[in-house]
């Protein structure tokens, strides 16, 4: 038996084309379309296939504005049982450091096994509320990981490393984050879907968690985003010429001299 | 007046259209070639709820409103035709007759496997001589003890070749004709007396299979008279109502797809020193394209929702099915256009989009049949 917590976050559509909006902080959310992050459709799929073999529970956590909670309810069509949505305003405009304290609160004593979240969300990129997160709990954490092995109170992780991969075995409850190749999430079943509807999505404020409004979100934050620029358009390309042998060779110095990439 | 789609439909949306993407674009120009949609994806449809969305659950269905069924074939009308023919007239109207027209028992037998993809249905209606005028139909039903003798020929069957489960309309009252002289009957597969004819060879839609289906002293039970003998004609006009919804909504999703690939063309075919979108002449085909795809999209969610509210729809879904094939049959001819010789070639999707749209103004009621519908209602009603 194993209670698992998945922390979900959603984030714009990858295939949304994306504007800043007018305050330069923020992208423009008008017009575009939100998903589950996908690293965090990983970690769903984890505890979910591992609930089917060991038996518990998955309850998804998730910290974002109402829209956030299709989601939520994507995880919840796919297998996990109920879920948490810190959706009140005040958690909003917050950074990684107010984001895991108030994951912390909702999470602590709650007698889980394991922490699965995504190894960062695709929208900010950060990839640090799971590792803060374990921190905040006392529980060991493993990053990045792509092979996943649960047996009584160790897990055995395969994270990526430069080069090559490493493994890390932890006792639980520990904090795990997926990297792409840990599994291959599974679409939801449209009759899950629609079951989906009734299962239990708790909306908790902070005053549930025992948190002040100083705590939270913006007014909690340590950092502010001060600006966001999109990316700078690509240039157009350099044909090189000639024989392929010379043409790589000429490929290869200007990798060195000019882009300095090697 | 609110327009917003309901969540789970937003999830069920994002679940078929990253289905089609991942799972049936890549295998669309096989499906081409072979005229064969691989069994293991059919089965992966089967698992997903693809052949049983609009039922209740008590019968394995996924409980899903016209307008969920709706934004779902619009969906998967993005990819090949072949896959929404496979699974609309399934649904829409093989396994819709025995859930409108059927008995709880017959409910209770056949839906569950139909809706789990287990049971394939087919809906036999047209005929050599019955098509336009289906009240018009010549295959024969006579009660022999308490068995029925079906005799005669039902054509261009949608799935009829590797059907399980065939709703058969047939003559049980020459006198009677529309007006109660038909009834449906559940034909199952290995019925003595039934047989596949002809399998037939179309202009498009490879991969979806329609054929020539033969009752010779064919067999039927009773208790495999869908509701009551005389209502087979109530039955089918109810459900080809539905299935026009069903039409409409593939024939906008296939559309905004051409509409996507002739944007991207567009932008990236280079002539006279720049991208041809800079052409007022290729800007006006996409806007027309656009507003048409919109216009239709919306008759299609507002048919939907009345259907879904228990409406009258007749005139509706007529206006919605003659509406949404023609439109896609201007934006595929416009792709095209776009396209140029590219366009025109086999190896590109464009062709074979071009090929599978024309029968949109024929299946399901030619747009003829669907402006006798209109008109006949606006004569009567007056507005």
């Amino acid at each position: 038996m194993l209670n698992i917590a998945v922390c979900v976050k959603q984030v714009p559509d990858t295939e949304a084309r994306l504007s800043v909006a007018a305050d330069k902080t923020r992208i423009e959310e008008q017009g575009i379309s939100f998903i589950l992050n996908p690293y965090d459709e990983h970690a769903v799929e984890e505890a979910i296939r591992l609930k089917e073999k060991q038996g518990g529970t998955v309850t998804v956590f998730c910290l974002g504005p109402a829209r956030a909670e299709e989601a939520i309810r994507t995880a919840l069509a796919m297998g996990a049982d109920k879920a948490v949505h810190l959706a009140d305003a005040a958690f909003g405009g917050g950074d990684e450091g107010t984001a895991a304290a108030a994951l912390e609160k909702a999470i602590a004593g709650k007698s889980f096994d394991l922490v699965l979240a995504g190894r960062l969300a695709i929208d900010d990129a950060s990839g640090q509320v799971g590792a803060r997160l374990a921190e905040k709990l006392g529980w060991p954490h493993v990053t990045a990981v792509t092979r996943l092995a649960v047996e009584g109170r160790e897990a055995v992780a395969n994270r990526e490393i430069d080069g090559g991969s490493q493994v890390v075995a932890v006792t639980l409850p520990a904090v795990i984050t997926a990297q792409r190749g840990l599994n291959q999430p599974r679409y939801p079943k449209i009759p899950d879907i629609m079951k989906a509807r009734r299962k239990e999505v708790a909306k908790v404020t902070p005053a549930d968690l025992g948190l002040s409004g100083g705590e939270v979100g913006g007014a909690g934050a340590k950092g502010k985003v001060a600006g966001l620029a999109p990316a700078p358009g690509r240039s157009a390309g350099k044909v090189i010429a000639g024989e392929p042998a010379d043409a790589a060779r000429k490929v290869v110095g200007l990798l060195r001299d000019e882009a300095k990439v090697i | 007046m609110d327009f917003t789609i309901p969540q789970e439909y937003e999830i069920l949306r994002k679940m078929v259209h990253d289905f089609v993407v991942e799972r049936l674009d890549p295998i669309s120009q096989k499906v081409e070639e072979e005229d064969e949609i691989p069994p293991e994806i059919i089965k992966e449809m089967a698992e997903l709820g693809f052949f049983g969305l609009p039922f209740p659950e008590e019968y394995g269905g996924g409980a899903v409103s016209k307008l969920g069924y709706a934004l779902f074939l619009e969906e998967l009308g993005a990819s090949s035709a072949c896959f929404s023919n496979l699974i609309a007239p399934h649904v829409s109207l093989a396994t819709s007759s025995v859930f409108i027209g059927g008995t709880e028992a017959q409910k209770q037998k056949y839906l569950p496997p139909m809706c789990a993809g287990e049971k394939l249905g087919a809906f036999a209606l047209t005929e050599p001589n019955a098509g336009s005028d289906a009240a018009n139909i010549e295959t024969r039903a006579e009660k022999k003890g308490d068995k029925w003798i079906l005799n005669g020929t039902k054509n261009w069957i949608t799935n009829g070749s590797i059907a399980d489960v065939v709703i058969v309309y047939a003559l049980t009252d020459k006198n009677l004709r529309a007006r109660g002289g038909i009834t449906a009957f559940i034909v199952e597969k290995g019925f003595p007396g039934f047989r596949v004819g002809t399998v037939d060879v179309k202009m498009g839609l490879r991969g979806s299979h329609t054929a020539q289906l033969l009752f010779e002293n064919c067999e039927v039970p009773e208790e495999n008279v869908l509701g009551e003998v005389g209502m087979g004609f109530l039955t089918a006009m109810k459900v080809l109502d539905g299935g026009r919804i069903g039409l409409a909504a593939g024939a906008v999703g296939g559309a905004q797809r051409l509409l996507e690939l002739s944007i991207q063309w567009a932008n990236t075919r280079v002539q006279f020193g720049q991208p041809i979108a800079n052409n007022q002449a290729i800007q006006w085909m996409l806007a027309d394209m656009a507003m048409e795809i919109e216009a239709a999209r919306l008759m299609t969610y507002k048919t939907a929702w009345k259907y879904d509210q228990g409406l009258k729809i007749t005139r509706d879904a007529a206006m919605v099915k003659a509406f949404a094939s023609e439109m896609a049959c201007h934006v595929a001819d416009k792709a095209v256009q776009i396209h140029g010789g590219i366009g025109y070639m086999r190896e590109y999707p464009i062709e074979r989009a071009y090929r599978d749209t024309r029968i949109l103004k024929i299946y399901e009621g030619t747009n003829e049949i669907q402006r006798m519908i209109i008109a006949r209602d606006l004569l009567k009603v007056g507005h």
